[in-house]
């Protein structure tokens, strides 16, 4: 299985570094500098990623399967919602992809003079943005599990969400859209779509005449609309202070 | 020597963002369901790979990835690519910046392990109506072409809501017309299609493209290249859905009309 995985690691990164490589030795024709710190980078992402997936399906995915099936099964509705709030929260949080890029938003931030030019206040600054971004992951699965047992129509709540995301476009400051657009495509990725999943697929399992496939899909599209939102909110907060 | 105290402050960092999940699992397991955590030294080894993983992961994004991309950005704009002698630089004497970003998004999507098997899956679901390759090949087209739009617009310096807002409205009126089946597929397609290592490469290439490209700021142009990337996908598969139906549909009007050929040349007496 670790084998496996690391295959798959060597796999993700393989096409960047072949089409890299092309475009190196036959269009660019320069030597690449730094070269050995760029191996090293790259050596350790497939070895991070590895370890991080290994661990993953070893502790944190069968656990929090279990959980998300129980608690669909159990049927209280109070402990649903809590834990689906805090499994949207805790799950975006771990999200690799969103630490790199809240990073990244921190510092442009302070190179374009929004925040100061510290260590503490990029490391703030990043770590507010990934904290809105887990509570409207929270709040989205809130929402996509009220969804299921209520039975709401999904595209109507869908475009309704699309449409609030327009409205707010054009209230929020320029500097943040980028941002909040990217954070929802962000989120739904390593950690947090396979327990999503299973949060879904147990509770329409449970809640019987739904289909797992719809609903499970439900509470992804909700995780991704919403950090926009959120995000935008967070920018216009940040603008106002 | 460098490397291992950065790894290991890389580590105990991410320990601590980890912490608050593992404990609220634990919690949440012995407490609400009263139940013992099945396989604890297993758990407990699973929760230290992960810890290990990720900071060895975040380490190598800023000492391999992070700059790569940016690096790849300033040399496709560089004066030996770009005939700087113009007074004035069109947006398509970037083209080897397009080229680059089509073939970084083709090439990470068609090789993405996840989307393998999600096509595999839909091949099945639909009775072999939705090729395995077709379905690869239209989410790498749809995020080629994504983060190819998303360079042309941070090369323009054109505002990200309306691309995104217009691809949106596009999604609408398709999802009105297609096959139901391959609907949640098709939303599905670009969050699957961008791994953990494609969004750090593509962020930190539209950032680097905002720097190098004059009159352009990374704060107002460099985002929005992941968005691109998740959102075209949708757009290509329900295309390619659609594509598929009708071509279904001409094949069964097709061998109808032959049908009725046939049984009428088989009865000319009657």
């Amino acid at each position: 299985m670790f084998w496996r995985q690391t295959m798959g690691s060597v796999r993700d990164l393989l096409p960047i570094v072949l089409v890299i490589a092309v475009f190196q030795v036959f269009i660019l024709q320069r030597p690449l500098a730094e070269l050995f710190a760029l191996a090293e980078g790259a050596l350790l992402v497939v070895l991070g990623l590895t370890l991080f997936i290994y661990g993953l399906e070893l502790a944190l995915f069968p656990i929090g399967e279990a959980l998300a099936y129980a608690l669909a099964r159990k049927g209280s509705v109070p402990w649903l919602v809590t834990f689906a709030f805090l499994l949207g929260f805790g799950t975006t949080i771990a999200e690799p992809a969103l630490i790199a890029v809240s990073s990244e938003a921190a510092n442009v931030a302070s190179a374009a003079g929004s925040i100061a030019d510290t260590d503490l206040a990029r490391e703030n600054y990043a770590l507010a943005l990934r904290l809105t971004v887990g509570c409207s992951v929270g709040v989205a699965l809130v929402l996509g599990v009220g969804r299921i047992i209520m039975d709401w129509s999904l595209p109507k709540l869908i475009i309704a969400g699309y449409a609030i995301v327009v409205l707010i476009t054009f209230a929020a400051p320029a500097e943040i859209i980028g941002i909040a657009y990217d954070s929802g495509a962000v989120t739904t990725s390593t950690v947090t779509v396979p327990l999503v999943t299973a949060l879904g697929i147990g509770l329409a399992s449970s809640l019987g005449d739904r289909n797992p496939m719809t609903d499970g899909f439900g509470l992804i599209a909700f995780a991704s609309l919403m950090p926009i939102v959120f995000v935008m909110c967070f920018g216009m907060v940040v603008a106002w202070s | 020597m460098e490397l291992i105290v950065s790894s290991l402050k890389s580590i105990a960092q991410v320990a601590a963002d980890v912490l608050p999940v593992a404990v609220f699992l634990f919690l949440f397991h012995t407490v609400v369901l009263r139940r013992r955590i099945p396989y604890l030294a297993r758990t407990l080894v699973g929760f230290g790979f992960v810890v290990i993983g990720l900071g060895l992961f975040l380490l190598g994004l800023e000492l391999g990835l992070f700059p790569l991309g940016r690096l790849m950005a300033q040399q496709l704009t560089g004066a030996d690519l770009i005939d700087s002698s113009q007074l004035v630089v069109s947006w398509s004497d970037y083209y080897w910046v397009y080229v680059f970003a089509f073939a970084v998004g083709f090439g990470t999507t068609v090789a993405e392990p996840a989307l393998l098997a999600v096509a595999i899956k839909a091949n099945e679901a639909s009775g072999g109506a939705i090729h395995v390759w077709g379905l690869r090949v239209a989410v790498a087209l749809g995020v080629a072409v994504g983060v190819m739009l998303g360079c042309f617009r941070i090369v323009t310096g054109t505002p990200l809501h309306w691309y995104i807002i217009g691809g949106y409205l596009l999604v609408v009126v398709q999802t009105a017309f297609s096959p139901r089946l391959i609907i949640p597929l098709a939303y599905d397609s670009g969050g699957v299609a961008t791994s953990t290592v494609t969004v750090p490469l593509v962020a930190a290439l539209g950032l680097g493209l905002s720097e190098a490209v004059p009159g352009r700021n990374p704060v107002l142009d460099g985002f929005g290249l992941i968005a691109f990337a998740c959102l075209f996908p949708i757009i290509s598969v329900l295309g390619y859905a659609q594509l598929t139906e009708l071509r279904q549909r001409r094949a069964a009007r097709q061998a109808r009309s032959e049908l009725t050929e046939t049984s009428i040349e088989k009865h000319p007496e009657e």
